[in-house]
């Protein structure tokens, strides 16, 4: 593993991304239009339309932010351009993301109206794109690259091979410094306490427990109208084999390897700060809510094991798919990008799949599209935790 | 190796997973236990998909049932051994 290398581009405050968005950033809904025009306008934009970013306030307005700022700040993302109704909020994300030294601008439709806005963005986001067009890949290491993981439509066949070859690559991840993240608080439930031992200091440990907790106690318990058999697992998950949330916790634990321990409990789209090492994120683990938090923190490339065959894709960071399912590469194969089947066939171990893995990460990072980038998959989804006032 | 028709984690399971389609009642099925990389045979007593699991041994009503070696629910249903074994006999015990 040491020596490895990929071609990224360098942002101004030292971290690597693996492509190079000029992101045209909705402060809110109402916002979505205008910022859909700016990139029809000039090509080479990425519009991230999300549904939120009015009347939000305490924790979830935090996070609102958090998430927006995070976005923008991605090494993925070469300039931001940032749309709202009002100055005063959509200045707060400019300034958030400003903070990483990379261009951004902000523009209020209030008292100009959309058409102005449109236009004077549109201006600003054809400098943006001429200057990063003009960026070139460097040579950086592999302990550069930030990964996140999480898994989606799980089967069985997950939990045998998918997921392990997804824990092999954090393993080797690990041992050469590498940041990565998983989450999914909610589908631990049955593994926790074994989660838990994975934590590097009993303090850690403690937080993870606490974190689990207070979603089973604030969440699960005030909402639930029946025991969760229909949504966890999903019936796809059934359809794939696994039967109890238990069965499904085990199976998903996986993808964190047998050796590395996690340093820290991120809140959702919060950035790592205690150097190199794996993080927990306390997220739902709905795919698309999920891979917007870890995005908004800060990591390049995702590898998203499935069993059935989830198709999801973020428009910033990309989605690397692997099954182990048979059936699911003959089926769904222009959706995945890595086939593990040899493993159950006994084919392939573990270190093989994960080597393998590695390469196409690499592959991803030098600028191959992913299945999900092929497919123009560009899920944004932001995780609201209350309603707005 | 050859390629096994269902898969163990660990030595203590109580089941496996079927890893090829097709497989009918009455097959007589080759298992592969990934912790100790032993093998061992069951014949089926149903149809079983795909990614499905397979009781290994008789399973009562109120038992645990164990897979990664670790608690996935409990036994709502006998299970006989070979039988196919999902949520028509296994429940969670958790929410």
């Amino acid at each position: 593993m040491s020596n490895k290398t990929f071609m990224g581009f360098r942002r101004e405050n030292g971290r690597v991304g693996i492509r190079n968005h000029v992101v045209i950033l909705p402060l809110d809904d109402l916002s979505n239009a205008a910022c859909e025009k700016v990139a029809n306008n000039i090509d080479g934009c990425l519009a991230l339309p999300h549904a939120y970013g009015r009347l939000q306030f305490g924790k979830d307005l935090d996070l609102h932010f958090r998430t927006l700022i995070g976005t923008g700040a991605n090494p993925n993302v070469a300039a931001v351009i940032v749309i709202g109704i009002e100055p005063k909020w959509t200045g707060r994300v400019v300034d958030g993301i400003a903070k990483t030294g990379k261009p951004v601008e902000g523009f209020a439709i209030e008292g100009h109206g959309e058409i102005k806005i449109v236009a004077d963005a549109s201006r600003k986001a054809m400098e943006m794109v001429q200057k990063a067009t003009e960026m070139q890949r460097e040579s950086c290491d592999l302990s550069e690259l930030w990964v996140s993981t999480k898994c989606g439509e799980s089967d069985t066949t997950s939990g045998l091979a998918s997921n392990p070859t997804v824990g092999n690559v954090i393993d080797k991840m690990d041992d050469i410094g590498a940041y990565t993240c998983f989450g999914e608080t909610s589908e631990l439930t049955g593994a926790e306490q074994v989660c838990a031992t994975r934590a590097a200091t009993p303090e850690i440990a403690k937080k993870f427990i606490d974190t689990w907790q207070a979603y089973m106690d604030e969440v699960i318990e005030p909402h639930k109208t029946s025991d969760l058999s229909d949504s966890q697992p999903t019936a796809g998950n059934i359809a794939g084999g696994l039967t109890t949330i238990e069965e499904k916790a085990f199976g998903n634990l996986q993808k964190i390897g047998k050796t590395t321990k996690f340093i820290e409990v991120l809140e959702p789209a919060e950035a790592p700060t205690k150097g190199a090492g794996l993080y927990f994120m306390d997220t739902s683990s709905a795919a698309a809510e999920c891979v917007t938090l870890q995005a908004a923190a800060g990591f390049a490339v995702h590898l998203f094991p499935t069993g059935q065959g989830n198709i999801i894709g973020n428009p910033i960071e990309p989605v690397i798919k692997l099954t182990a399912n048979p059936k699911t590469v003959r089926e769904m194969g222009e959706h995945v990008d890595f086939d593990c089947s040899g493993i159950l066939r006994g084919e392939m171990n573990l270190d093989e799949a994960g080597d393998g893995l590695i390469d196409m990460m690499v592959r991803t990072a030098n600028g191959r599209l992913t299945a999900a980038e092929a497919l123009k998959h560009r899920e944004y989804v932001m995780t609201k935790l209350y309603r707005s006032a | 190796m050859s390629a096994p028709q269902f898969i163990v984690h660990d030595t203590a399971d109580t089941v496996g997973v079927i890893v090829v389609e097709g497989i009918k009642k009455g097959a007589e099925l080759d298992g592969w236990v990934m912790e100790n990389d032993s093998r061992i045979k069951i014949t089926a007593l149903n149809d079983i998909p795909l990614g499905h699991k397979i009781a290994l041994s008789p399973i009562k009503d109120g038992d645990t049932i164990l897979k990664y070696g670790h608690d996935i629910g409990k036994c709502v249903v006998d299970i006989e051994t070979g039988a196919h074994a999902h949520v028509q006999n296994i429940k969670t015990k958790k929410w």
